[in-house]
């Protein structure tokens, strides 16, 4: 029964994070925005849904309003940073998570600090009902997703991503197209922060820390970039090749550790033998 | 492929008129006029560094105009944003052939669709241009970076090509292509001028882009040296810009 548990609690965190992960796709593989704020929209949506609804607002408009307070962020994000390339982007980006942790630290009379939130209310009681609705859900986001990615804005973005100045000279409007871009994969990342949130039941300013941050870079890049299937699969992969480790035995000063050795030492070898990763469109670089 | 287009007045379709232009305190053009007439290949030719893509760029806003004016059809376009050029009927080919080699040949075109959301206008549109470059129709599915130079080059003129221009301008069509290859490309502009559009084409392989060219304007250190038509070519002037010598 225990097993069954530890596997039911798996998926639903393979279905949480599978959102993350094609939801930052959006940005990184399909519009080529190499944007590091991506742990900070999830923290953002995880936020504002659970301080809604420890102050009893229902679960069906507080995990909305929590993804579109991520995407105002991310529209608002955009404005500034999306004309920067590359690096700077990604430190820009990087930046605005720091300052979405450091926030959440100290702004003390409403997220209580380093205590964090407990008892957020869980979207339903039990595990195997929570798993039901995360499978769904997450159907749902990937249909939306895909479409969005299908769609001639979705097309432009990645005409963007392949070479923006050429997309201009075509009468495109390069920067509403990134911003609105980074607006819609915040969306998505805090709508999966709210239902991550709500599963926890319990959160602190950890969640914008960077070993989040690494761990969905992790798992889009072994999908591959621009890559629906790819978000999905990476997600899967991450998550399950470390778990053997728990039943080894090793200490958990030993284990988290191992953790991260074991997805850098995963990226490293994607990077060298698969720069697409397993079904990316387009390589890192 | 589509009906012959018209220009009514054909002495106002494209004018640069002492046109300064460059990048922030670069200024690499100095005074620049030129006279583009409709249903001609004008050509742009001079040494590396003579400001040719300048010129193109300042007609696409897509470098600082500092003084004079670019007029199309009678109409000031010195200060319009690019789409609006677009909408008037201009379309630019960058240099590099720089298609969305993440897209299909299929997306790549749809994405030079500008003007319209209309599915059906679009397929015809495309059905012209693949009229146009035949190749591309057997490879409508594969993605862009999987086309050869001469291909990837066709697909970026067919792309610009969708917005149904009256004006299509060129940067170096014949960058990197094989001889061959040049010269196939070279045919397809010459068609697509003779339906109507008028081509105003900057390149670097001067003798075999004069063959095909109406007018040539040969620039050098920002500045019009000369203009005429073929013959210009045999005179002492050219001979010396390109191997470097300077008119006072």
């Amino acid at each position: 029964m225990a097993f069954i548990n530890y596997v039911i609690h798996l998926a639903i965190l393979i279905g949480i994070y599978s959102i993350v992960t094609f939801s930052l796709n959006l940005a990184v593989g399909f519009t080529g925005l190499l944007n590091l704020g991506h742990v900070g929209f999830f923290g953002i949506g995880a936020y504002v849904s659970a301080l809604l609804a420890v102050q009893g607002v229902s679960l069906w408009i507080s995990i909305p309003l929590g993804a579109l307070a991520a995407m105002v962020m991310g529209i608002i994000l955009a404005m500034p940073t999306t004309r920067l390339k590359g690096d700077y982007l990604a430190l820009a980006t990087l930046g605005f998570t720091f300052i979405l942790g450091s926030v959440a630290r100290n702004w003390t009379d409403v997220t209580r600090g380093a205590l964090g939130i407990p008892g957020i209310p869980k979207i339903v009681k039990g595990n195997t009902e929570f798993l039901f609705v995360v499978v769904v859900l997450a159907v749902v986001s990937y249909l939306a997703m895909w479409y969005i990615s299908r769609s001639r804005f979705g097309l432009t973005c990645e005409a963007i991503r392949d070479d923006e100045l050429a997309a201009k000279m075509l009468g495109k409007n390069t920067f509403a197209h990134k911003a609105l871009m980074l607006g819609f994969s915040a969306l998505f990342a805090g709508f999966a922060g709210g239902l991550f949130a709500h599963y926890i039941t319990f959160i602190d300013p950890s969640i914008f820390g960077i070993n989040d941050l690494i761990l969905m870079f992790s798992m889009l890049i072994v999908g591959g970039l621009a890559s629906v299937k790819g978000s999905a699969i990476g997600t899967i992969v991450l998550f399950l090749i470390p778990e053997p480790l728990r039943f080894i035995g090793f200490p958990s000063s030993v284990l988290g550790p191992m953790r991260e050795m074991i997805f850098a030492l995963i990226l490293l070898l994607i990077l060298i033998y698969r720069p697409k990763g397993l079904f990316g469109k387009v390589d890192f670089s | 492929m589509a009906k012959k287009k018209s220009v009514k007045d054909t002495s106002k379709f494209l004018q640069l008129r002492s046109v300064e232009s460059g990048y922030g305190k670069l200024q690499i053009l100095f005074g620049v006029d030129m006279d583009i007439n409709p249903s001609d290949i004008t050509l742009i030719i001079g040494p590396n560094g003579a400001g040719k893509s300048t010129i193109l760029k300042s007609m696409f806003n897509l470098c600082d105009v500092y003084k004079g004016k670019v007029m199309y059809k009678g109409k000031d376009i010195t200060k319009l944003p690019t789409h609006d050029r677009i909408k008037m009927g201009i379309a630019i080919v960058p240099q590099g052939r720089q298609v969305f080699s993440g897209l299909t040949v299929k997306e790549n075109l749809e994405m030079g669709a500008f003007m319209t959301k209309e599915k059906e206008l679009i397929n015809t549109r495309m059905d012209e241009v693949l009229g146009h470059f035949p190749v591309l129709r057997k490879k409508l599915y594969d993605n862009a970076y999987s086309l050869s130079g001469g291909q990837q080059q066709m697909l970026a003129m067919g792309r610009g090509l969708m917005q149904d221009p009256q004006l299509l301008l060129l940067d170096e069509p014949s960058l990197g292509l094989a001889p061959k290859t040049m010269q196939e490309v070279f045919e397809k502009v010459k068609e697509i001028r003779d339906e109507g559009t008028a081509i105003l084409m900057v390149e670097q392989n001067a003798k075999a882009a004069c063959e095909f060219a109406d007018k040539i304007y040969v620039l050098e250190e920002g500045r019009v040296a000369m203009h005429g038509g073929r013959e210009i070519l045999k005179s002492d002037k050219i001979k010396k810009i390109y191997l470097g010598g300077h008119e006072k």
